[in-house]
């Protein structure tokens, strides 16, 4: 087929009558300009969309930023019947989830990424285990969040009782014993989806790190584990840190998993044990049936949402970008 | 280890210097082994999650599952047993038939100029580096979007609205992967293809493209994959239907809205057809993951 089409276009300009090859030429040429200049207007449209939702959930926020100013960040009541809209709790809540997750995901996706890469294991074990990594991602968050309501919440309930009663004198784990809806349940489950982002990145990076950076340190003495962790770790830092903070923003965005187990409850409590809200629970759980100002709100609330992610993610682009300079 | 004696012992020889396992240090050994195993330990634990969420999936899922019934009827009432989720079905297809029409030929003719065109200046790195930052932007925003610029001017829920949410969500990732598959075409091939007289236009769409077609079919499978699993941007874009929708333009259920609202529900019989839903919808997305996986594996060149 490919072909057949190259030798048309071949057989078209070699041939000789003037008069239509010009008229041939012109044509292509008009095609030639025409499909350069759409892509063109694509791609720049492509990056404008970013930009363009940015603008949107602004313009759609604006009742309520002209009502509520920045004491919004602030507040801490959210009522749709008197439309006084606060939303510090659901800040505390998202952050104090993300953290929860990082805490969980840092260690183990770094753990992981090293055993994958500094060959501890042989091809077959390996290969393996980054496919089964690989398919987590795949899980749809929704069915996270079914799992998480039907098995997990009673696995883990006497586990958090346990924690609340043998270690409850620390403030996170304080409070009346967990029900199981809580942050803690949200960080646990959100770390689940998050390792694969880290395991991936950090992957990549040790990958591509030069190999005499590794012989040389192993020849001055250095055991594999000194070599790991005093030269290829520090070397690949930027890369790790940029996977932790897509990582921390892929947990912050998450919407299901928070909307289904952590409890909806208005409130900033210090105990993880405790019921919260996150901000993508709260517009999950209220925005279909909300009124024009409460949406105007929802929409602000999506906008501090939107702040947060970008200040992650672009961090994040940077720092790799510095780090594939030094490449 | 000097057990040599008086012999005189040269470096070569390893009877002075012994540098195995054995003569480390040994808290440096230890250190080295209890991290090692610790690593092993941390791979055990990564995996533990996937296959305890797979096989409860399956089995409260197997459970439910009446065929033909839950590809063909509708949800009972709450309360009431029997039924299916054959309108949710429909509807996720129609939600991502709508997001794949958009953001295909956006996202593949965007990505051309990215790395046939523009490869290396200045806006090309722009374009990609928010499409970076887009792959980042939480899904349930890309909803509030779509509501803002659908639902809202159109006055109702529907369909469409939904696939311009997921639209939103696979155009970066088109974009990213429909450039890569595109950079590894060898350069030959344009090169030839101009030397014997085609434009940039007939050099791109004849030989180029198809040449990169596995691998930007293979981007496409991963994005509806990624797609398909989303109910954070269609909560209020697609919304919810309890009944088969006639068109784009109705509100209509799809399968992880449908999981979201009967798993919340106290009703034994919703929870059941959610179990199910989920099971369905698991198999679909872990299915193209898969195939996009295997197809990925089969280099061209």
């Amino acid at each position: 087929m490919e072909q057949k089409n190259v030798m048309t276009s071949a057989d078209q300009s070699t041939r000789l009558t003037g008069h239509s090859l010009e008229k041939e030429n012109s044509r292509a040429r008009v095609l030639d300009v025409g499909f350069w200049g759409l892509t063109l207007l694509l791609a720049i449209s492509a990056g404008a969309v970013l930009l363009w939702i940015i603008v949107q959930t602004a313009l759609e926020a604006i009742p309520a930023i002209q009502e509520f100013g920045f004491g919004f960040v602030f507040g801490t009541t959210w009522n749709p019947v008197t439309n006084v809209y606060g939303v510090l709790p659901q800040i505390y809540g998202t952050l104090v989830t993300a953290f929860i997750a990082l805490v969980i995901a840092v260690p183990l996706g770094i753990g992981v990424a090293i055993f994958l890469t500094e060959g501890f294991a042989p091809k077959w074990v390996t290969t393996p285990i980054a496919f089964a990594i690989e398919l987590i991602v795949a899980i749809p968050s929704v069915v996270l969040g079914i799992w998480g309501i039907f098995v997990l919440i009673p696995f883990i309930r006497p586990i958090f009782g346990f924690l609340n009663t043998y270690l409850g004198w620390i403030p996170i784990f304080s409070g009346s014993g967990g029900l199981g809806n809580s942050l803690l349940l949200v960080g646990l489950v959100l770390s689940i989806m998050i390792v694969p982002i880290i395991i991936s990145i950090t992957r990549g990076t040790l990958e591509v790190l030069p190999k005499d950076l590794r012989n040389g340190s192993l020849a001055l003495g250095a055991t594999r584990w000194e070599t790991i962790l005093r030269v290829m770790i520090p070397a690949g830092l930027s890369g790790i840190v940029s996977s932790i903070m897509l990582a921390m923003g892929r947990a912050m965005g998450e919407t299901m998993v928070a909307a289904m187990l952590v409890g909806n409850a208005n409130r900033i409590n210090i105990s993880w044990l405790q019921p919260g809200s996150t901000i993508t629970g709260l517009i999950a759980s209220q925005f279909g049936e909300a009124g024009r100002t409460q949406v105007a709100a929802l929409m602000y609330a999506g906008l501090v949402l939107m702040i947060l992610s970008l200040v992650v993610n672009i961090l994040a682009e940077v720092i790799i970008r510095r780090f594939q300079n030094i490449e | 280890m000097d057990t040599s004696g008086n012999q005189p012992s040269f470096a070569y020889e390893g009877n002075d210097f012994d540098i195995s396992a054995k003569a480390m240090a040994p808290h440096r050994r230890i250190t080295e082994q209890v991290l090692t195993i610790l690593t092993m330990v941390f791979a055990a634990i990564v995996i533990v999650p996937l296959v305890w969420v797979l096989v409860s999936v399956f089995q409260k899922g197997v459970d439910s599952l009446i065929f033909p019934d839950i590809f063909t009827k509708l949800p009972p009432p709450p309360g009431l047993s029997e039924g299916g989720f054959g309108h949710a079905i429909v509807g996720t297809l129609m939600t991502l038939g709508v997001g794949t029409l958009i953001s295909v030929p956006f996202g593949v003719i965007a990505a051309i100029y990215l790395a046939e065109f523009g490869r290396g200046t200045k806006l090309a790195y722009l374009v990609k580096f928010s499409c970076n930052v887009l792959t980042g932007v939480p899904a349930i925003l890309c909803g509030l979007f779509a509501y803002s610029i659908v639902v809202r001017p159109l006055g109702s829920f529907s369909a469409f609205s939904g696939g311009v949410a997921l639209g939103v969500l696979m155009l970066p990732i088109i974009i990213r992967s429909t450039e890569e598959a595109l950079l590894l075409v060898p350069n030959d091939l344009r090169l030839a293809s101009t030397g014997i007289g085609a434009t940039r236009f007939e050099t791109v769409v004849q030989i180029v493209l198809p040449a990169a077609l596995t691998s930007i079919v293979t981007g496409v499978v991963l994005s509806v994959a990624r797609a398909s699993g989303e109910a954070a941007p269609l909560l209020f874009t697609a919304f919810n239907n309890n009944f088969w929708a006639g068109n784009v333009w109705e509100p209509v259920a799809t399968l992880p809205v449908l999981i979201y609202f009967f798993s919340i529900i106290p009703y034994k019989a919703s929870q059941s057809l959610a179990w199910a839903a989920a099971l369905v919808l698991l198999s679909i997305v872990l299915l193209f993951s898969i195939t996009a996986r295997y197809f990925s594996r089969q280099k061209k060149f």
